[in-house]
């Protein structure tokens, strides 16, 4: 499949050109597909009963939370044996609806033979590849809007108080990190639609990726952070947990729980294991939201990092492959 | 004259196959020039690499002046391609198809219109512009596709296989659009192995053979040189028990004569022999029915070509 190639020589034109047709294109598409529909069905349905449970059980809390609109996404129930909340569903949906949406961008083109035709038009494959992932991406920033617009809405009524601006900063900033969680799945499925000829197979691929990081890969961590760093000794066992999640950070789930906890629950003081020494003279209470954010960066910059690495590394395999059927 | 298509020493390998070696071709403005060539001869990939869409692993080309590789932009944006299997976004209509490569193609939203308008007319698809591309017949795919080509209103057309699929009348019909282009003055490049389709619709003719070009020229110039300027005459003749082909063999120019069926024969000469023909057959005492002068065409050529390339192989 790989095609030999003379040293790039410098290309000229904008490698955008035609970017926003083909996003646009890409949108219409996703908007009115019956996949898209599905999703949406599915993560409404979760998020209003979740919500509403979530109502139920705030509504004895009323006045005595600062946070009460923020507890909305956080506040756990319990069904049977199992503990359920708003950002527990959402972070289950979010990389089913990114592979949903991404799993066939480009070797469904392949396979309608639409693919020559459309790169025989003046465009770059830059542009086909980033339209597509920007369609993605707004489809399911325009889910999510809903959404939360739908939840504060729903905080309004029933609960009967307004989201102070700090709340409204904070649901905001948790918008965004959702989009970002949302992109790597997206830009992961791209990137098997690029290797894998058959739709099949890469949603197959995609979801073990998923799979793998929600079951597996915590299990993995414990037993490695085991094996390597045996606790024999409460330095040890300390360092034993360090590495387990350094290791687990590596997990893009991970890495969104933790701007979630951060974000969501303003007394998160520290992302990690905490020494009683180090909360010494620590005031207790809430972090503003400046601080919190702090707290989250490195977490946010990781997961917008692993999108641009999946991306980049799409874009060079797409660049490589030949484009006849 | 000006060459639109020109290419030198054009070499693609992919690992040890060699699909296009060292090609030379020139196409001057407002010819239509024939690839033609056995399935793996490397048609599609000349074309992919005419258009940008693959990389030369040697050698220059350039279209309307411009090297597809470097500016594959300014190329794409003058030469309409029509791949060998088109496909379509088949939930959409064939409207909402053009529309998006007008829109890939920068057009303005009411230019686009009635640019759509015009091709969907000219191809005869007006009337089943808003049905969905996915319930169009073969042809109808094949006409929109051209129709594709012409949205842009491109001053080359490249079309690799157009009438594969199409049933005979609907390859007619398709031929005839062709020459629709050429008196446009659109340049056009057709890729085929159905060598009395190529023969009615192109000027010239390039034959294909393992990535080269073996044979280049107009049909009666190819038929010319394959075939020595053959001539078949097909005699049926009537009242006559005993075997023509000694007195035929006999006239001068005759290289061979076969019986086809038991009133026809087959005369194979250098030269039109048809009056020395019928004056043996009458003097033979037989009647003549039938004396039909057949002209070679490419699929002769090919045959005989590709036969001669076997034996010395
Ligand atoms: N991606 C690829 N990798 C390896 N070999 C390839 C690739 N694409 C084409 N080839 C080889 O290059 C040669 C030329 O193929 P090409 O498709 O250009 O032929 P063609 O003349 O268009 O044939 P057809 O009439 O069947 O369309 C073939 O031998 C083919 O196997
Ligand atoms: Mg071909």
């Amino acid at each position: 499949m790989k095609a030999e190639r003379p040293p790039l020589r410098r290309r000229e034109g904008s490698p955008w050109t035609g970017l926003w047709a083909v996003t646009l294109k890409e949108l219409a598409d996703h908007l009115t597909s019956a996949r898209m529909r599905l999703l949406e069905g599915l993560i409404l349905l979760t998020a209003l009963g979740t919500v509403s449970a979530a109502i139920q059980t705030l509504r004895t809390t009323v006045g005595e939370d600062p946070f009460l609109f923020l507890r909305i996404f956080t506040t756990s129930q319990q069904a049977g044996d199992i503990d359920y909340s708003f950002v527990l569903f959402l972070s289950f949906l979010i990389p089913l609806a990114a592979i949903a949406l991404g799993f066939d961008a480009v070797n469904g083109e392949y396979n309608r033979r639409t693919l020559s035709r459309v790169l025989s038009q003046p465009i770059y494959r830059d542009a086909l590849l980033a339209g597509k992932f920007l369609a993605g991406l707004f489809t399911l920033a325009i889910t999510l809007l809903a959404l939360w617009l739908l939840v504060t809405g729903l905080g309004i009524f029933r609960l009967g108080v307004i989201p102070s601006g700090e709340e409204v900063g904070r649901g905001l900033l948790f918008f965004i990190a959702t989009v970002a969680y949302a992109g790597i799945w997206l830009a992961l499925a791209m990137l098997f639609s690029v290797q894998f000829r058959q739709p099949a197979t890469s949603a197959l691929a995609a979801l073990a990726v998923w799979l793998f990081f929600a079951v597996f890969w915590p299990i993995l961590t414990g037993i490695v952070a085991q094996v390597v760093r045996p606790a024999d000794n409460p330095f040890a066992e300390l360092a034993q947990i360090q590495l387990r999640l350094a290791l687990s950070r590596l997990s893009p789930n991970t890495l969104y729980a933790e701007v979630l906890l951060s974000l969501l629950s303003p007394e998160t003081r520290a992302l990690g294991p905490v020494l009683i020494t180090q909360l010494e003279g620590a005031v207790r209470g809430a972090l503003p939201l400046s601080q919190s954010l702090l707290l989250a960066w490195p977490q946010f910059t990781g997961m917008i990092a692993a999108v641009l690495l999946l991306f980049a590394g799409t874009y060079v395999l797409f660049q490589r492959q030949e484009i006849r059927a | 004259m000006t060459a639109v298509i020109e290419a030198v020493g054009l070499i693609k390998r992919y690992g040890p196959v060699v699909a296009v070696d060292d090609l030379n071709l020139t196409i001057p403005s407002g010819e239509v020039y024939g690839l033609l060539g056995p399935n793996g001869s490397g048609k599609t990939t000349t074309i992919l690499m005419l258009l940008g869409l693959t990389e030369p692993t040697a050698g220059q080309v350039r279209v309307l002046g411009n090297d597809p590789s470097r500016n594959p932009l300014a190329v794409k944006r003058q030469v309409g391609y029509l791949p060998d299997s088109v496909g379509f976004y088949d939930e959409l209509s064939a409207r909402e198809n053009l529309r998006y490569t007008a829109e890939l193609n920068g057009l303005a939203r009411d230019d686009a219109e009635t640019r759509i308008d015009e091709v969907l007319t000219r191809m005869g698809l007006r009337d089943v512009s808003t049905r969905r591309a996915g319930a169009y017949s073969r042809g109808m795919r094949q006409r929109l596709g051209l129709a594709d080509v012409l949205l842009k209103r491109p001053q080359v057309a490249i079309l690799d296989e157009p009438t594969m699929g199409l049933d005979p009348e609907g390859a007619l019909e398709f031929l005839d659009m062709i020459r629709g282009l050429k008196a446009d003055g659109i340049t056009v490049l057709l890729a085929s192995h159905l060598l009395h389709q190529v023969q009615a619709v192109c000027d010239r003719v390039g034959l294909f053979h393992q990535g080269r070009i073996v044979l280049e020229g107009t049909v009666d110039a190819l038929s010319e040189r394959v075939l020595g300027g053959a001539y078949r005459i097909h005699l049926e003749v009537d009242g006559q028990a005993q075997a023509l082909e000694g007195t035929l063999s006999a006239v001068p120019g005759v290289v061979r004569v076969m019986r086809e069926s038991p009133r026809g024969y087959l005369v194979e000469a250098k030269s039109d022999v048809r009056g020395a023909v019928a004056h043996r057959v009458v003097t033979a005492g037989g009647a003549l029915l039938s004396l039909r002068l057949e002209r070679l065409g490419l699929d002769e050529v090919y045959a005989r070509y590709f036969q001669e390339v076997r034996h010395e192989g």
